[in-house]
């Protein structure tokens, strides 16, 4: 295909061009929106692993196991006891398991984007027809999708366990969509506390440590301060004590909305003013963190 | 036996920049803790034992373990940089001493000394509760820092299999099965504290004998098979 150009610069000139048959791209161009679901599929199949080495398979599908395995027990017991009910309920399972759930979205936070800060490849995908948005988006919504996978499917095993053994229908159905809601929100507010801090934590470890350090820490004094209400008597102090840690706030949102039975200390179930101000600083957490990434990645390497 | 240079890279590798902040947060956070419940309750024995021992010695220690320890030479490693160090003419096991003592002193510094003041907060050190709890922290802070070390240099996830094992392991389990809590860095420490206040407010499942053994064995073996694999240390690439 190398074709030379006749020389026709006058004589004396010795620079020309060559065409040297790199051939041009005529098929279909894919765009935006397929760039975005790609990234997406991507990031939630890395997020357990799946297609990465089966070293880095070993942790999500160990804590994943962690998370099924106890809902499997449940529901053996429940059967071979012909219990009329779950010995756990749906909503009260995650907020029991909440220390798998955050190590699980310590160690694959920083997994979504830690990486591609690291080795300098943002710039790459942003070369891409996609826009900051959708990177952020595609991850949040990536890694939202993985830990709603994680504390859903216990529930599900929950559920097809307690339909298997004949308890109630109706009963059953609306205590699971309560218990996924509970998680749904659980994952959206996990992914995006995870994914802000590992994206201002590059460098490895750092990042598994700053998430673990926010999630469990703030869990574990908030609990403390609400046993320390508790016993000095300061009941009214505890539902608000609870805003300041993650997994408190979905456990409040859930026993003041979902049905759910609080699991802090003397078992204070937040007022349904409260519960509207737990329900407003989570979906405000949610939006501001969606916020904080965009904006980290406006200037990120470019 | 102790390098300065390398003590003095480690340092600034583990309190440069942004690290340092996040260490401080911690300690930062017990101490507002505990300003907020001596406002909120008054000096008690039994809520500044609950606070030292679930918050301090439960949380804090350990993760502050994890990031010194493994923070020493993980990095490191996981870069690539190590072999300039390696390079030198040093001993391996005189890298892996003074990178575990560097480890120690900031562990210590950053969970024994804020541990200090909250206990002195919250209850002006009645009881002996709060020297008693330092006293812990610091013996958690050799037991965890040589263990995390030894971590760093085997593993290239050091930091999740250390929070596993602080979290999951000593939280988890020890509230599960009562014997995991024989092989917990956390009760041993306890019961050196139990000796120094005596009382009932802070007590261990283990006895003092057993746990000073433990601690003793746990930190010099560690110690000696880091130094031992990072004489055999192959790096790898990335994942």
């Amino acid at each position: 295909m190398a074709v030379e150009q006749p020389l026709t610069s006058p004589p004396g000139e010795t620079t020309r061009i060559h065409d040297i048959g790199y051939r041009g791209y005529d098929g279909p161009r894919l765009g935006r929106a397929y760039a975005r679901r790609s990234l997406y599929s991507q990031s939630l199949r890395g997020a357990y692993g799946l297609g990465r080495s089966v070293k880095s398979k070993v942790l999500p599908m160990l804590l994943f196991a962690v998370m099924c395995v106890p809902a499997a027990i449940m529901v053996a017991v429940a059967v071979a006891t012909k219990a009329h009910e779950l010995p756990v309920a749906y909503t009260r399972y995650a907020i029991m398991l909440q220390a798998v759930i955050s190590l699980y979205v310590a160690s694959q936070a920083p997994q979504a984007v830690s990486r591609d800060l690291r080795f300098k490849t943002v710039p790459l995908y942003f070369s891409r027809p996609i826009e900051t948005a959708d990177y952020v988006r595609a991850k949040f919504a990536a890694l939202a999708s993985a830990i709603f996978i994680l504390t859903a499917a216990p529930l599900l095993v929950m559920y097809v366990g307690a339909l298997l053994s004949k308890l109630g229908f109706a009963h059953q159905t609306k205590e699971f969509a309560e218990g996924l809601v509970s998680v749904a929100l659980l994952s959206l507010l996990f992914a995006g506390i995870g994914l802000v801090i590992a994206a201002v934590t590059p460098r490895r470890g750092f990042g598994i440590a700053a998430v673990i350090a926010v999630l469990v820490i703030t869990y574990g004094a908030v609990s403390t301060l609400q046993a320390i209400a508790e016993v000095q008597g300061h009941s009214g102090a505890i539902a608000w004590i609870g805003l300041f840690s993650p997994v408190t706030l979905i456990d409040g949102v859930q026993s003041a909305f979902l049905g759910a039975t609080a699991r802090n200390p003397g078992g204070v179930a937040p007022s349904t003013g409260e519960g509207i101000v737990y329900v407003l600083v989570t979906l405000a957490l949610i939006a501001g963190c969606y916020g904080l990434l965009v904006r980290r990645y406006k200037k990120v390497g470019l | 036996m102790y390098d300065p240079t390398v003590a003095r890279l480690t340092y600034r590798a583990l309190l440069g920049r942004r690290r340092a902040l996040i260490l401080g947060a911690l300690p930062l956070l017990l101490i507002v803790i505990a300003v907020a419940v001596r406002a909120l309750s008054g000096a008690d024995d039994q809520t500044a034992a609950d606070v030292l021992g679930g918050f301090a010695i439960a949380t804090m220690v350990p993760i502050i373990g994890v990031i010194a320890g493994t923070g020493a030479i993980g990095p490191e490693i996981d870069d690539g940089s190590v072999v300039y160090l390696l390079a030198k003419p040093l001993k391996r096991p005189t890298i892996i001493f003074t990178k575990l003592i560097v480890a120690i002193a900031v562990t210590m510094v950053f969970s024994a000394v804020p541990t200090l003041i909250a206990g002195l907060i919250l209850n002006g050190n009645g009881q002996q509760i709060a020297v008693a709890y330092t006293v812990a922290a610091l013996v958690a802070s050799i037991a965890y820092s040589a263990l995390f070390l030894l971590l760093g240099t085997v593993s290239r996830h050091a930091v999740v299999f250390g929070l596993v094992y602080a979290l999951v392991w000593e939280a988890l389990f020890g509230s599960l099965v009562p014997g995991a809590r024989t092989l917990s860095v956390q009760q041993w420490a306890l019961a050196v504290a139990h000796k120094v206040a005596g009382g009932d407010l802070v007590t261990s499942d283990v006895g003092l004998t057993t746990a000073v053994v433990l601690l003793v064995v746990v930190t010099v073996l560690a110690t000696w098979y880091a130094g031992q694999k990072l004489r055999s240390l192959k790096l790898a690439g990335e994942e």
